[in-house]
């Protein structure tokens, strides 16, 4: 019965949010029944989709571009101590700029178009992306190494052939984490300034007192994420068929 | 191959944390036969073994073949772990080298080798489904598919259980026959199966002690006469080796 228990905790949740909508003196406007989401998430589904595939597509860019400009970023780290003294402070640095104040500056540069909100989705999942990918990188067992010297193995051999793919489910996890967060980014960035997409659905229907709205726009971004969360752990499960800590769960 | 050369190791030093390892340790492995290295544990077997196969520089000193010819490209190592790649299947494990070097792999070569293994049917599992024998065996036909006339094993087999154990020397003596092997090892039956001259490590710095020959070609039988005589000697050098 698998899917059972994510089913029973979504109906608990409805039941517990009907009860709240039904029986407080919560108004509709604050907290709108789960009927009305319903009805809202039908009638309007043409809006609903066309925004939904805007922020699908600005998640999914920001992922590829994040995950690739990261698993650059990582192999740089590690094999260029310049590049690892330059690059790591940085990093770090930028971890301690919340990425929330950079929205408005990046609707400013870049404009109300996906180019803003792909950015901000790159550079919430840059740093797990690097920071996992890279660890892994410099984890690989030296027994392994040392093997691979006695076998008159080329650096470069050494890495697409042994450091890469060791590392690989250390670049799993970080691309877990990223999927999870990387819509984060991109409904920041349609906040600061946008023109379509879900979060700025979100912030019209709540400017207009469209609470059902908001809260069909919300659940459709959610169970985006959970989905597309779902989707990339199944690949990378498929795709890690080796590693230990894949195969269970 | 080419004939297996001897290895001379020349006034060997190595300092390590202060510590003193080695002081002009000299000595001579002899071509085309099992040398088993013994000792206590941490007095530098693997150390030497690792400087023997170029993965540490000594401080001074160094290491040769007896015929003059570079040793870099004619060692093949196996380790007490068996390190096989998780992600690739025994088959693609044993041909490794192959891959790593970019040369052509040759499927039937090391087919042919885990076969002589015993392990032909399990050609395209994966490690993690094969059991600690079996891991190891992949990996002696992996240091076999590298047909290097020098092949260095550190504690290849303590892992195993004692019947798997005594298997696995069966097949390394058949196997590695007229090659020049240096073998570490904590196990002094193993040493007296398969060793033709066998040595102490023992000290601070570390010295050898003078060689124990065992007669017959190995492998040896476990209840040989010879073989639980120089057991016993062996037993008597470590023991005096562990006095302080």
């Amino acid at each position: 019965m698998r899917g059972a228990r994510p089913a029973t905790t979504f109906l608990v949740f409805l039941a517990l949010w009907w009860l709240a909508a039904r029986y407080s003196s919560v108004p509709p406007f604050m907290l709108p029944p789960p009927g009305d989401v319903a009805v809202a998430l039908w009638t309007q589904r043409g809006l609903l989709l066309a925004n939904t595939l805007v922020t699908l597509a600005e998640i999914l860019l920001g992922l590829l571009c994040g995950t690739l400009l990261g698993g650059i970023a990582a192999l740089g780290i590690v094999f260029s101590p310049v590049l690892q003294r330059w690059l790591m402070p940085v990093l770090v640095v930028s971890q301690a700029i919340p990425v929330f104040a950079l929205a408005p500056l990046m609707v400013l540069w870049f404009g109300f178009g996906m180019v803003a909100k792909i950015i901000m989705a790159m550079l919430v999942i840059f740093f797990p992306v690097t920071a996992n990918f890279a660890d892994g990188l410099r984890r690989t067992p030296p027994g392994w190494l040392d093997l691979a010297r006695t076998m008159n193995a080329s650096p470069y051999a050494m890495l697409r052939h042994i450091r890469l793919p060791a590392a690989l489910p250390a670049f799993a996890s970080g691309l877990r984490v990223a999927t999870a967060i990387a819509p984060i980014g991109a409904i920041i960035g349609e906040w600061a300034g946008a023109s379509s997409g879900l979060g700025y659905i979100m912030l019209n229907a709540n400017a207009r007192i469209q609470t059902a709205l908001m809260f069909a726009a919300l659940f459709i971004l959610a169970a985006l994420t959970v989905a597309l969360y779902v989707l990339v752990d199944r690949l990378l499960r498929r795709l890690l068929y080796w590693a230990p800590d894949t195969t269970g769960g | 191959m080419e004939t297996p050369p001897g290895i001379l190791v020349r006034d060997l030093s190595l300092h390590f944390g202060g510590v003193t390892v080695f002081e002009g340790l000299s000595f001579e492995i002899a071509a085309q036969k099992f040398t088993a290295l013994l000792g206590p544990s941490g007095v530098g077997k693997t150390t030497l073994l690792r400087i023997i196969a170029g993965l540490e520089a000594p401080a001074t000193g160094g290491v040769a073949a007896t015929d003059r010819a570079p040793l870099a490209g004619r060692i093949a190592y196996m380790a007490q772990q068996d390190f096989l790649l998780p992600w690739a299947s025994a088959l693609r494990n044993v041909m490794l080298g192959a891959t790593l070097r970019g040369a052509r792999p040759e499927p039937e070569r090391a087919l042919h080798l885990l076969e002589r293994v015993g392990l032909g049917a399990q050609a395209h599992a994966l490690p993690q489904t094969l059991s600690g024998g079996m891991r190891q065996r992949v990996a002696l036909a992996r240091t076999l598919y590298e047909d290097r006339p020098i092949v260095l094993m550190d504690e290849p087999f303590s892992a195993l259980d004692s019947i798997t154990r005594l298997k696995i020397q069966n097949l390394a003596a058949e196997l590695l026959a007229g090659r020049t092997v240096l073998l570490i090892t904590h196990d002094p039956l193993e040493a007296c199966r398969l060793g033709h001259a066998l040595f102490v490590l023992s000290g601070a710095p570390a010295r050898l002690s003078e060689p124990l020959h065992v007669p017959g070609p190995p492998p040896r039988a476990a209840d040989d006469i010879a073989l639980l005589q120089t057991q016993g000697a062996l037993m008597r050098t470590l023991t005096e080796a562990a006095a302080p």
